[in-house]
């Protein structure tokens, strides 16, 4: 057991648009629920993680870093770790099971905060992004009105339905799937299904990406507990084993390149473990942008390259009853932009059994979640032993 | 788009891009050993890791390899709706750049469009865009 990394709790703050609880509010809260959720107190905690660390340029996209946690929660730690350069969201849970892994730690607490919603409302508080000079990456698309990755993304999604026939009506199965089972899921901020009209009369954003193909700025904190194996006694609740993790990259770029790092990733993640396809019971994939689970759903074998589409026509295959539910929490489309950490939360949720009114079906015993899209990629594949 | 384009930070890197426009020249950066070409422009060769790389001109025509038209205003007094592309350059195997597909209706454009390139001047950065060809 020493060398096994376990998620031991979860928790996830209110979900909203404009919240007013603070920031650091939030994430407390998320933290005292994961905490007690995997039967642990503050003291015990003696790592922390989190993507991208706080982010002064534009504080409401990350308000909260490493250290802001370790000194306002009084958390001795012994490793810690907050980077935005790393596979991708999920990337910093995937080195906390290394950390646990190598006894740096026995119990770290990883959390991702978001806070775009308020802080757009709250300019006095939260400055807006400063339009300066670009550099890195940016220059590259910046430029040219290329401002967000719903267009980056966009640019994927239309060489897919030019080369391998995705439709939007197969598209629209993505948000239909996410705000089905956001309706079942008390804590998302979508409460109401979508329907295949209402999708395809929704203003476009970036052809061929709608309004309900993006998230939207989200107030939110999630927290998740990682735990060395040899720490379990220490451990209530269900503990999760992150049974192996992946994020690998051929290009860092959003436009060199013909396949972003799902692909890579998905190959990768197989590589680490004896599990295969066939065994998994759901999965978790980012949404950010409908077309991302596509490529999820390729890049890890679950179809054939350019068979996403068809995969998830009509949606029945991916239903809270199909044959492999997916974004059983309404994913980004439905329950809120947690960015990355959802995901996480939600494998958790339903290897426990604790999704009630979205549980899905039968003995659910592994689990995939993932994050990032473009370069970044992080797959973590979790079993219930 | 039309409007104030975001600017580039000019460095030693990518100065020869973002300025080749004023002498009409699309300015790939290139690996002298092996030929190959590297992009984003950086100061070694992506593919032999050799450090004796250079700026090469490009005839500048390509393919369209996937665009998207953009509807949203990302921003205060942006006009929409506009083309972004990436574009596929001929000459330079292996580089694709983003850009605008301009001088044409925003619906009139294909994946596999030739196209070519033409240069927008504005506080001395030459932004390559592109337009249809033939």
């Amino acid at each position: 057991m020493a060398r096994e990394a376990y998620i031991s709790g979860i928790g996830v703050s209110e979900v909203g648009v404009r919240l007013e609880r603070s920031p650091l509010g939030l994430t407390l809260d998320a933290t005292r629920e994961a905490i007690a959720d995997a039967g642990l107190t503050m003291s015990q905690i003696d790592g922390v993680a989190t993507y991208p660390g706080r982010m002064p340029i534009f504080l409401g996209f990350s308000p909260i870093g490493v250290d802001d946690v370790i000194d306002a929660f009084g958390i001795r730690t012994r490793w810690h770790l907050g980077a935005a350069e790393l596979t991708a969201q999920l990337g910093a849970i995937a080195a906390a099971a290394d950390a646990v892994r190598a006894g740096h730690a026995r119990h770290v607490l990883c959390f991702r905060t978001v806070y775009e919603a308020a802080a757009i409302a709250r300019p006095q508080e939260y400055p807006p992004m400063q339009r300066q000079d670009v550099s890195g990456l940016g220059q590259w698309s910046v430029p040219f009105g290329a401002f967000s990755a719903a267009n980056w993304t966009a640019q994927y999604a239309m060489r897919h339905m030019h080369h391998y026939g995705l439709t939007r009506e197969q598209l629209a199965m993505v948000a239909i799937n996410g705000h089905a089972n956001a309706a079942r899921n008390p804590r998302a901020i979508v409460k109401k299904p979508l329907t295949l009209d209402d999708y395809m009369a929704a203003r476009m954003i970036s052809t061929p990406l709608c309004l309900y193909d993006c998230d939207r700025f989200t107030d939110a904190s999630t927290a998740i507990i990682v735990s060395a194996g040899d720490a379990l006694d220490e451990v209530g609740g269900v503990p999760v084993r992150i049974a192996a993790t992946a994020g690998s990259v051929d290009r860092y770029s959003w436009d060199q390149g013909d396949l972003p790092s799902a692909y890579a990733t998905g190959r990768d993640l197989w590589k680490a473990t004896d599990y295969r396809v066939k065994d998994v019971d759901t999965v978790q994939f980012y949404d950010g942008f409908a077309f991302q689970p596509i490529t999820w759903l390729e890049g890890l074998g679950f179809c054939g390259l350019g068979e996403g589409g068809r995969f998830i026509e009509g949606g029945t295959r991916i239903a809270l009853d199909g044959e492999l539910p997916m974004n059983t929490g309404g994913g980004q489309l439905g329950w809120g932009r947690l960015h990355g950490f959802g995901f996480a939360y939600e494998a958790v949720t339903q290897l426990r059994g604790h999704g009630g009114a979205r549980q899905i079906p039968g003995d659910p015993r592994v689990a995939i979640a993932t994050s990032g899209g473009g370069p970044m990629a992080a797959a973590l594949l979790l079993a219930r032993d | 788009m039309k409007g104030a384009r975001p600017r580039p930070r000019l460095d030693a890197d990518n100065r020869a891009f973002w300025t080749g426009g004023a002498a009409g020249e699309l300015r790939i950066m290139q690996c002298r050993q092996c030929r190959g070409f590297l992009h984003p422009p950086r100061a070694v060769c992506r593919h032999c890791l050799s450090e004796d790389v250079a700026p090469a001109i490009v005839a500048g025509t390509g393919t369209v390899d996937s665009f998207t038209v953009n509807h949203q205003a990302w921003a205060r007094d942006m006009e929409v709706p506009y083309v972004i592309a990436r574009v596929a350059l001929d000459d330079a195997p292996g580089v694709t750049l983003t850009t605008n597909i301009v001088r044409c209706e925003v619906d009139a454009v294909a994946i596999g469009d030739r196209v070519r390139v033409l240069f927008e001047e504005q506080d001395g950065i030459f932004y390559p865009l592109f337009e249809k060809a033939g």
